[in-house]
């Protein structure tokens, strides 16, 4: 036992297992022919049982728990070499600039529902009122935009402040409810607002930072010349990486396990002197701070904001993200978010019956693996802890 | 504002208000024997619809001229073909979920209800378009003085209030009632007690699916015209008025049925810009969940720890 707290698990299977979901994301992203398409996933599939039956996802698992920091970076170098790979073209580059961000929204679900247990059914109404911040401020203001980026996150955990009072005062059903109702309200509410554009949205400019256009196309010398989404790809991916690092520090902390207990057993919680009302609003507020940011830099990157995205067919599929991922584990939910933003767009041929299958396929999920596909794991405060 | 125009806003605040509460007493009865909430449930309602107007063309198809004939044939083949469906879902989607969070029975029939619109969508020939829904009541109408009346209207909200009140009948005044309470109030006890779990749980299901049906092809006859994702806003809605109602309680979801299709008239009466009435509707319904946070008639709860 001894023996195992002091030894430190090998870093390169780690490593190698990054390179490997880098490799195939590019590939993945690459693929043109259905077929090929149709081959990696089921090889995915296929590596992901393997995984699961052998020892090889322990391994890698203890290695990330032993010492995340330097393979943090290396997953880190590995996204940013995707990127580059694909510094010219635009469609990839768009798409993984979405998975990033509704990859930070629905990091903020996870503080949220994972967390301290509050279920919000209008994620994507937190979204919008990041997008709708944007489309507002960087047109009529001179405001910096990395601050326009901010405000909306803001204006998110204000607006989203309006139902903590409901939300406090109820549980379970009733305060699902509540939040159903806000996603109804709010595309309602966008729909017939003319100062917001009504159901046709507003024109969102594109984020500019230091001089910096973030739509204009990137040329290099004299002939290469970059997408512009590698501005936005770049960017997402930072503060995707600051939100990883945010929900792994807090989940660490004592914040992480009072929200933990509060989500538990609230009576009990309550009962050992844990301020409910405190972590929840703190968990709530914190969740749509991180969805208001990922909306408005996902508006500026598409150019408009419209009702229609914000609608609770969309929180729905932040909420199933946040299941099929594994309730409270990040990775999980980033994997969620890959499957599902881009599984559709690249399998055209299923693109018709993209919702359907996707239903069925949770349904599935729920049915045979309820804790999702990566299961949340104990803290591990020490390498090696825990396991005798 | 006239009399005439008053009247017709109560008339059609009335006709909405017994739909909401035959959709709201279908979540009200799946939360009082399994505690789950039932999110396909605004979608059956839609199949419901859709199972009545193809009743309607294949009863045509076979000669059938009868209006009355035809709106019997179109309501029973909906309710029963709906029934079996609502328990089927109970029996694969619902019943093996238990013991599991109840934001998964949520999230699972959520998916189910994505699938049934989808498949109308894809399926049923042209589904993505709005489909005509026969007229097959009787339209003459009568008038007191300013207020006019028509029938299909009359018959339609009689028909709905009967339909909830034959429910409440069959769960406070027969043994099946007895059973569902049973099971509504104490799920083990009522097993102890050589209650079949499983089959009241399955018949509830049927009967809460069964009114839905019956909503849904009251709709299509009000409307004359159903679509595939007509069923979205009315399951919200009949969500909304079984919680604000208190869940658990079938004059609560009646009481919230009337209460939000009431809350929408006033919307559109008030509001220059008459959208603005679902805005105001689901406002009240968060205002109203904070003032009372367990429903109007609350759930009588004690927890323990």
């Amino acid at each position: 036992m001894n023996a195992r707290v002091t030894q430190r698990p090998a870093l390169w299977p780690a490593f190698v297992a990054t390179a490997a979901v880098a490799s195939f994301a590019y590939l993945f992203l690459r693929a043109e022919a259905q077929w090929e398409v149709a081959a990696l996933a089921a090889g995915a599939v296929v590596a992901l049982l393997v995984l699961g039956r052998t020892r090889l996802g322990a391994v890698v698992g203890s290695a990330w728990g032993a010492r995340p920091t330097p393979l943090a970076w290396g997953a880190l170098l590995a996204a940013l070499v995707v990127v580059a790979l694909f510094a010219e073209d635009h469609f990839a580059l768009l798409m993984i600039a979405t998975v990033l961000l509704y990859g930070v929204a629905c990091l903020g679900l996870t503080i949220q529902f994972g967390y301290a247990g509050v279920v919000n059914f209008s994620g994507a109404a937190f979204f919008g009122v990041g997008g709708y911040t944007a489309a507002v401020l960087a047109t009529h203001t001179a405001l910096p935009h990395l601050l326009v980026v901010a405000v909306g996150g803001v204006l998110a955990g204000a607006i989203g402040s309006l139902l903590v009072l409901p939300l406090l005062r109820t549980r379970g059903h009733y305060a699902a409810l509540i939040t159903v109702a806000f996603a109804i309200l709010f595309k309602t509410f966008l729909e017939v607002n003319d100062t917001l554009g009504g159901p046709q949205g507003l024109k969102v400019p594109g984020m500019r930072m230091l001089g910096w256009s973030f739509n204009d196309n990137i040329l290099v010398g004299e002939d290469v010349e970059l997408s512009f989404y590698l501005s936005y790809a770049v960017f997402s991916l930072l503060l995707l990486a600051g939100a990883l690092v945010l929900v792994r520090r807090l989940e660490r902390s004592w914040l992480g396990l009072s929200l933990d207990a509060v989500r538990i057993d609230e009576t009990a919680a309550s009962v050992f002197g844990f301020e409910v009302a405190r972590w929840k609003i703190l968990a709530f507020t914190l969740g749509n701070v991180l969805a208001g940011v990922a909306g408005a830099v996902y508006a500026m990157m598409t150019g408009f904001v419209a009702p229609a995205s914000f609608t609770i067919a969309e929180s729905l599929i932040l909420v199933s993200i946040v299941i099929l991922g594994g309730v409270g584990n990040p990775v999980g939910v980033l994997a969620a978010t890959a499957l599902v933003v881009v599984l559709p767009e690249k399998l055209q041929v299923i693109q018709e019956y993209r919702f359907l299958l996707f239903s069925g396929f949770v349904i599935l999920v729920l049915l045979f693996r309820p804790e999702g596909l990566l299961p949340r794991k104990l803290r591990q405060y020490l390498p090696g802890w825990g396991r005798a | 504002m006239d009399l005439s125009l008053l009247g017709q806003y109560v008339l059609n605040g009335l006709m909405l208000g017994t739909i909401y509460a035959m959709v709201a007493v279908g979540f009200t009865l799946f939360f009082g024997v399994l505690d789950v909430i039932k999110f396909s449930h605004g979608d059956v309602l839609m199949v419901g619809a859709f199972t009545g107007l193809v009743a309607y063309l294949g009863l045509s198809e076979l000669g059938v001229q009868s209006n009355a004939l035809l709106s019997l044939g179109v309501m029973l083949a909906a309710v029963l073909l709906i029934a079996l469906l609502g328990a089927a879902m109970a029996r694969w989607l619902v019943l093996p979920l238990r013991g599991a969070p109840p934001i998964n029975v949520l999230l699972i029939t959520l998916m189910a209800g994505t699938v049934l619109r989808e498949a109308i969508r894809l399926f049923y020939p042209a589904g993505a378009n709005p489909k005509p829904f026969p007229r097959l009541l009787p339209t003459d109408s009568i008038s007191f003085g300013a207020l006019t009346l028509r029938f299909d209207s009359a018959i339609l909200i009689a028909l709905g209030l009967a339909s909830i009140v034959a429910v409440h009948l069959l769960v406070t005044r027969t043994k099946l009632g007895l059973a569902i309470r049973a099971v509504a109030q104490d799920s083990e006890t009522a097993q102890v007690m050589g209650m079949n779990f499983q089959r009241v749980v399955l018949v509830t299901f049927a009967i809460g699916s069964a009114l839905a049906a019956l909503a849904g092809v009251t709709a299509g006859l009000y409307y004359n015209e159903i679509n595939f994702g007509m069923g979205l806003l009315l399951g919200v809605i009949g969500f909304s008025a079984a919680v604000v109602g208190g869940l658990g309680n079938l004059y609560g979801a009646i009481l919230g049925g009337f209460l939000f299709a009431g809350l929408q008239t006033l919307g559109a009466v008030w509001f220059a810009v008459p959208a603005y009435k679902d805005v105001f509707a689901f406002a009240v319904v968060i205002l109203v969940m904070a003032w009372r946070p367990t429903g109007l008639i609350a759930e009588q709860s004690a927890e323990r720890v």
